[in-house]
């Protein structure tokens, strides 16, 4: 089963930004442990654009979620045989990231 | 065999055998749905074939071989029977069971499933009642004042995440168990404290239905985990509360402990109980630390050993109370010592403490209620006043409302 683990900041209160290594040390072992999938940091949300293509012409503007307190800061994708797994792993990824996480299943 | 006997055997197979029967599917089928519906259909069939054919001498059997045609049915009418297959090999756990001895029961699964922590707490309760305790979604909507279809939307939904999320339907491993248990008996406990003391204008003050229902799990937790001291302390809490129900309203008005009938009281539910707290002291005093449950339930021993309200031993219940702020050092259980501490050095010393648990407890009727009885005892009618017109106001119970409003008004 895979999952979508979305790491959630906010702006008001931000995690820690020093935990590098630690999240280095956690990606190597959910790759040794065979959880990993993809995984990536993701840039300010000012650095977003929305397209949106549905009318007539494509029209471009800046993120949907740059005023709002609560944003995406980065995702992983894991491969785990149950949310159990994915729980347990995504305690110790919201300690070393200092952030909340969502957990998601992909249908 | 008459009409009532099959209706009895109905009723106690319902009791008895739902659980198994849902559990038993889920675990064949991967699919918490598939097996709910297969239930009812059987215990439908029942209600129809036995008052004609007889009640079968295996009713547990005969409902499961039912139910488990009902479920094959079903998914061969749907189309998509493929998908349906595939999708029971992903959540059926089909690995030898942790090595935790002899407590590897369906039911078990069942139950660790929907106490998930995953899911919302409401939602666990709603589950368990539903799946487990075999309640129709119109009795679980009624005990919890909420609309029909509101609670069955609740359900569908939690059945959703379960199999979206792939919640897995096996008994957690070792470490896991204990915080799982606690998640479970948290569950059971709230149902209890539903029926204790319901809350809503439109409900009766007390639900019996709730409170054996919430007995009759934790019986079923216990037989399936009988070396849990926390189980047995939730069991033995349960039923020392219960064995005081009968004395518990008068003439639609809640009636506190120290002023119940302790004739009414239920004493092969107490001689239980109590054995229970005997059997967590012996482990106690082996070494074995008490969890919240077994001190609570301890506590409640002290209560329903005085046959008389004068024969309390205070001593006692304070120095448990003192025991369980080191487990659970939470502003409720200094409000409960607080009462404990009224009786053995006076009024004015557990009104200074109730006090300070103002900021954390304002919006909570219970506070209102002690802070009244003491600022009574005290003579300090005015204050009593305004404290009993505020737990007026936050209570939830209709007989604990009628009582408090007398005793304000006395205060006239």
């Amino acid at each position: 089963m895979r999952y979508l683990v979305s790491v959630i900041d906010d702006k008001s209160n931000p995690g820690s930004t020093d935990g590098q290594p630690a999240i280095s040390e956690f990606n190597e072992r959910l790759i040794a442990e065979g959880y990993w999938v993809f995984a990536g940091g993701l840039a300010d949300t000012d650095a977003a654009t929305v397209v949106d293509n549905r009318g007539e012409q494509a029209v471009f503007t800046d993120g949907p979620f740059v005023e709002s307190k609560e944003y995406l800061a980065g995702v992983w994708v894991w491969e785990a045989p149950d949310l159990d797994v994915a729980l347990r792993l995504a305690a110790e990824a919201s300690k070393v990231c200092d952030r909340k996480i969502e957990v998601r299943p992909f249908q | 065999m008459s009409d009532l006997d099959v209706e009895k055997a109905i009723t106690r197979a319902h009791h008895e055998e739902w659980a198994r029967v849902v559990a038993t599917l889920a675990r064949r089928f991967g699919d918490l749905d598939v097996a709910e519906e297969a239930a009812a259909e059987a215990f439908a069939t029942a209600v129809e074939r036995w008052p004609a054919d007889g009640v079968p001498a295996n009713p547990g059997g005969w409902l499961t071989t039912t139910a488990n045609r009902r479920a094959i049915d079903r998914l061969r009418r749907e189309s998509k029977r493929e998908d349906k297959q595939k999708e029971a090999q992903m959540l059926s756990d089909d690995d030898p069971p942790e090595p935790l001895g002899a407590i590897d029961d369906d039911r078990l699964r069942l139950i660790f499933t929907c106490c998930h922590p995953a899911l919302a707490m409401e939602t666990r309760v709603a589950l368990t009642l539903r799946l487990v305790a075999g309640l129709t979604v119109p009795e679980i909507a009624r005990a919890f004042l909420v609309q029909e279809a509101a609670m069955g939307q609740r359900i569908t939904r939690a059945k959703a995440k379960i199999k979206a999320a792939r919640i897995p339907y096996r008994v957690p491993s070792a470490d896991d168990l204990p915080a799982r248990v606690s998640g479970v008996l948290a569950v059971l406990f709230l149902v209890f404290n539903e029926g204790y003391l319901a809350t809503g204008p439109d409900t009766d003050p007390v639900r019996h239905d709730l409170t054996a229902e919430a007995i009759r799990l934790t019986r079923l937790i216990r037989a399936l985990l009988p070396d849990d001291g926390e189980v047995a302390g939730l069991l033995a809490l349960m039923l020392l509360t219960e064995a005081r129900r009968p004395a518990r309203l008068a003439a639609g008005e809640l009636v506190p402990l120290d002023e119940q009938d302790r004739g009414a009281w239920d004493d092969a539910l107490i001689a239980e109980g109590h054995r229970l707290v005997r059997e967590r002291l012996a482990a106690a005093a082996a070494g074995e630390a008490p969890g919240r449950y077994q001190i609570l339930a301890a506590i409640n021993a002290v209560h329903t050993s005085a046959r008389d309200i004068r024969d309390t031993d205070w001593s006692q219940i304070l120095a448990l109370y003192d025991r369980l702020t080191r487990v659970d050092p939470s502003p409720i259980v200094a409000l409960n010592r607080a009462i404990a501490v009224a009786e053995l050095d006076g009024a004015d010393v557990a009104l200074a403490a109730v006090d300070r648990l103002e900021p954390t407890l304002a919006g909570y009727h219970a506070f209102h209620v002690t802070r009244a009885d003491l600022l009574r005892r005290l003579g300090r009618s005015a204050d009593a006043r305004a404290a009993y017109d505020r737990a007026v106001e936050l209570a939830g119970n209709t007989a604990e409302t009628a009582y408090l409003t007398r005793r304000r008004d006395q205060l006239r």
